[in-house]
């Protein structure tokens, strides 16, 4: 029997492999390179597998094997271990045909399409973090949160505004990554200590907007909603409203729908007023634990 | 001394155009045509966000990363609790060097790489 493609992804909910191994032809270079490229450019991984690259079984999900098989193998099978092997003979298919019989198995084990989500989230780098809780206090997405030990983590990727890399701007220790961002060093380049002394680096909320970034903008409500009584002008009170959301985010290249997206003041003050407190609430956590009797026995 | 195969994961960055077009293309091409078994993924900024298990089996051996910045990969494979060892991994940076220089090093130990 064909053994279980043995890469190392094969563990993932759906996969592909490209099994060249005993019973089966290789593929023409060329063959395999525009093969790989189509199921990438469309959202599947993929594993060259042969005879020597043997590692642990699938654990579950559905495994796609593709091939030149000598022999015909079932359509569908189940292995021991409870994953879903679909056989597929590519000998004489295209590219393009593959990529369509495996979209096929995937429609068939009801899984979703690749790549309906951008994966734009932050990374901590914990070499530099140092426990601050500004991201948390910062984001007002839930993004972040703490883990049982009291230590920032992001906790809800998904809930991360695509092409937003603001809490990275606020980070002190440059220690949040957005590895898709275009430049250093957000993106996961060395940090330089040019980097470290650049002011934009470490956008000082506060400076910026001379003051709480959250008074500010009540502040700002407040001017619009006045100039709004005063001279019933909604059109000019959303330009001005326009004008410096464009300009705040030019200075912390943070796209547009972000702000279009933000909640309304009144949520904006709830929720910063709950990341505060959180944030808070680990800080003194820390400091407790810091001058616990414990650790104070301890340190002497 | 580790004793498991030395594995080599290519990203193709597929969700953004950070990573040089022609860079990916030519070192998928160069990887496809050597003959060696090696996974290819779409994204590995995904993987981490879904904590694909893949991403522990591979860090538990030695491995030749060819995807962006060391720092940034490094700190994907934290986050899905797939901590990088300290010896046996290197990572190549596909936004920063040249597809020749990284075909070049995933190719510095072909006797270590599983050939079809």
């Amino acid at each position: 029997m064909l053994p279980l493609p043995t890469t190392s992804a094969a563990s993932a909910a759906f996969r592909v492999a490209l099994f060249e191994g005993a019973g089966a032809d290789p593929l023409e270079p060329q063959a395999r390179g525009e093969l790989l490229s189509a199921l990438l450019s469309k959202g599947f991984p993929i594993s060259v597998v042969n005879e020597r690259a043997n590692v642990s079984e699938a654990a579950s999900g559905t495994l796609v094997v593709l091939g030149r098989f000598h022999e015909a193998k079932p359509e569908r099978a189940e292995s021991t271990t409870g994953v879903s092997v679909f056989f597929r003979n590519v000998r004489n298919a295209s590219a393009a045909e593959v990529v369509a019989t495996v979209d096929s198995i995937r429609v068939e084990a009801n899984l979703p399409k690749p790549g309906a989500w951008k994966p734009w989230f932050p990374v901590i780098d914990y070499d530099r973090c140092t426990n601050c809780m500004q991201c948390l206090s910062f984001c007002l997405f839930d993004v972040y949160g703490i883990d049982a030990d009291k230590k920032i983590q992001v906790q809800n990727n998904n809930k991360c505004k695509t092409d937003c890399p603001a809490c990275s701007r606020v980070c002190p220790e440059v220690a949040i990554l957005f590895p898709k961002y275009r430049h250093g060093p957000i993106n996961g380049d060395v940090v330089s200590e040019d980097d470290m002394r650049r002011e934009n680096m470490k956008v000082d909320i506060s400076a910026l907007l001379g003051g709480d970034i959250y008074q500010a903008l009540r502040d700002r409500s407040a001017k619009f909603k006045s100039r709004f009584s005063k001279e019933r002008d909604a059109d000019k009170a959303l330009e001005e409203r326009t004008k410096c959301l464009t300009k705040l985010g030019q200075q912390l290249d943070i796209p547009a729908e972000v702000f279009a997206s933000l909640p309304s003041f009144e949520q904006i003050r709830t929720k910063a007023a709950e990341a505060a407190a959180k944030a808070q609430a680990a800080l003194d956590d820390q400091k407790k634990e810091e001058y616990s009797p414990q650790r104070a026995q301890e340190g002497t | 001394m580790n004793a498991l195969p030395l594995r080599v994961l290519y990203c193709n960055c597929t969700y953004a155009n950070v990573v040089p077009k022609a860079t990916k293309e030519v070192v998928l091409r160069e990887l496809a045509a050597s003959g060696i078994a090696f996974d290819a993924v779409p994204d590995l900024c995904e993987l981490s966000a879904k904590k694909d298990s893949c991403l522990k089996e591979l860090a538990d051996g030695p491995v030749k990363i060819v995807a962006c910045y060391p720092r940034a990969v490094k700190w994907l494979f934290s986050a899905a609790g797939a901590k990088l060892p300290d010896e046996g991994v290197e990572i190549l940076n596909m936004r920063t060097e040249t597809p020749e220089d990284v075909l070049k090093k995933v190719f510095s130990e072909p006797e270590a790489l599983a050939t079809v």
